[in-house]
């Protein structure tokens, strides 16, 4: 099992700690999901999401090579700046869902999810032979932490020496945050304003010192994924997986209309199901798995993430459904431990008012 | 981790308390509480039902996972702990006390005393 440079910490917080990814990471400290999901809605909460895998892309073909190998366009990215992205099998599915950064003309860091770090570094170079291009991965270079909720950037100012206003959503910034080098990049996956912190594996602990001293909450991965659900962001292995085809979601808007691998067997595949956000109208929490029926009790589709909303203390979740049911205001019907329970097709985000 | 020497425990977390007569109240341990973490939504079985150790007769729900309760002895059930409905997070503050979560009575003889205690129930826990 392997451990980021911030274990240490995490066990001194007295987190419980579990495996994830191969990784043993805080699941939650003290204060439990529920308490850590608000105080990032409401104040500022601190992860470790240094298991995450970067790998660099550098080289003359660099960005055609990405061009070709993603679903968004890198290639439209200005210097610094960042996107959301996926990276497409020759099936049509998702290897992995990313975020790729433009550090410089034909310099690219990608940071993909710790459970595909092989998939996706083995798929990138074996895409890219022959191509005048570089894969490596550059994982264990970077500690990352992400710093997210409305009162980030009030911990972050007194601390880095630029204004964080310069910093806009999807930029990134080199800057020392005090007197550690780091580079900030206004991102992350809770649905509020933030900042995804990349420091060299050997400051990760001062640069946790420093952020929770000056009032950012340690927060564990149970309210991470509470707040990505809540916010309606997909998590690789429940909404997405190398046979899902992301046409059939809402986050259709990653693919565009270019040449990319794998695009004939992605763009002429019909959308029997599509992927859509539910609301239980019943008293029961949707879990990863659980059928989903209609009228008549026939089956539909299929929950692929659920939770109680720490914040609206609704049951909300993602599944797919028959296409004829997909529209927001249908009635379905979650089985929840044999019994058929009420649920509305609704869009997500499921937290804003 | 608190396991009061008074109580009985099942291997599967929960535990019992003889009240009046053949009643007993169960809840569940806070070890299992711990585990589990914030308790978000309990499902509670029907007033009346006949029930075998060993049957599912609850479900606890927390923010990761739900979780199913054991009858830790026979009977029937004489009440549940409706308070639960809409304060879940009682089984996580006070696992032997307000988060109760059901009665039964009529355990058949022997049941009761079949059960752990304390001292066992901790050691099924060295035993996970």
């Amino acid at each position: 099992m392997q451990r980021t440079p911030l274990y240490q910490k995490h066990v001194e917080s007295g987190a419980r700690m579990v495996e994830f990814a191969g990784y043993e990471m805080p699941l939650h400290y003290k204060g439990g999901i529920n308490e850590e999901h608000l105080t990032v809605r409401s104040a500022a909460g601190l992860f470790d999401v240094s298991h995450m895998a970067e790998l660099q892309v550098t080289g003359p073909e660099a960005t055609p090579f990405l061009q070709y190998a993603t679903l968004n366009d890198p290639g439209k990215l200005k210097l610094g700046r960042g996107q959301y992205n996926m990276l497409p099998n020759d099936t049509g599915g998702i290897i992995d869902d990313l975020y790729v950064y433009r550090e410089g003309e034909d310099q690219y860091l990608i940071v993909a999810n710790a459970a595909n770090r092989e998939a996706v570094a083995g798929h990138l170079g074996a895409l890219a032979e022959g191509r005048d291009c570089d894969v490596r991965d550059v994982t264990d270079d970077w500690a990352l932490v992400a710093l997210q909720g409305p009162r980030a950037a009030l911990v972050l100012e007194g601390l880095v020496d630029m204004d964080l206003t310069a910093i806009k959503r999807n930029a990134t910034a080199s800057a020392q945050l005090s007197g550690v080098p780091v580079t900030l990049s206004r991102t992350g996956y809770t649905g509020e304003d933030g900042f995804e912190i990349f420091s060299s594996s050997k400051d990760a602990g001062s640069v946790w010192d420093v952020l929770v001293r000056a009032g950012s909450v340690p927060c564990g991965l149970g309210a991470r994924d509470t707040l990505r659900l809540e916010a309606g962001f997909p998590l690789y292995g429940h909404e997405l997986t190398e046979s899902t085809n992301p046409l059939c979601t809402g986050f259709a808007w990653v693919v565009k209309d270019k040449e990319f691998h794998g695009r004939a067997a992605m763009w002429d595949a019909q959308c029997e199901q599509r992927l859509v956000g539910i609301r239980m109208v019943d008293r029961a929490i949707p879990r990863q798995g659980y059928r989903v029926m209609d009228r008549d009790r026939d089956i539909v589709g299929e929950v692929t993430s659920g939770t109680l909303s720490p914040l609206t203390r609704e049951s909300v979740g993602f599944a797919w459904v028959d296409a004829d049911l997909s529209e927001p205001g249908t009635r379905v019907w979650v089985e929840v431990r044999g019994r058929p329970m009420a649920a509305l097709v609704v869009k997500p985000p499921f937290h804003s008012s | 981790m608190n396991t009061p020497d008074e109580l009985r425990y099942a291997k599967s977390h929960e535990w019992v308390r003889t009240d009046d007569g053949d009643v007993v109240t169960v809840g569940i341990t806070d070890h299992a509480q711990d585990q589990l973490g914030d308790v978000v939504f309990v499902e509670l079985p029907e007033v009346g039902r006949k029930v075998k150790a060993g049957d599912t007769v609850a479900v606890i729900e927390s923010v990761k996972t739900a979780s199913d309760i054991y009858a830790p002895v026979s009977g029937e059930v004489t009440a549940v702990n409706d308070a639960l409905d809409a304060k879940p997070e009682t089984v996580n503050e006070s696992p032997y006390g307000d988060g109760w979560l059901f009665r039964i009575s009529g355990s058949a003889d022997g049941e009761i005393e079949g059960l752990l205690d304390a001292a066992g129930y901790l050691r099924s826990l060295d035993e996970d």
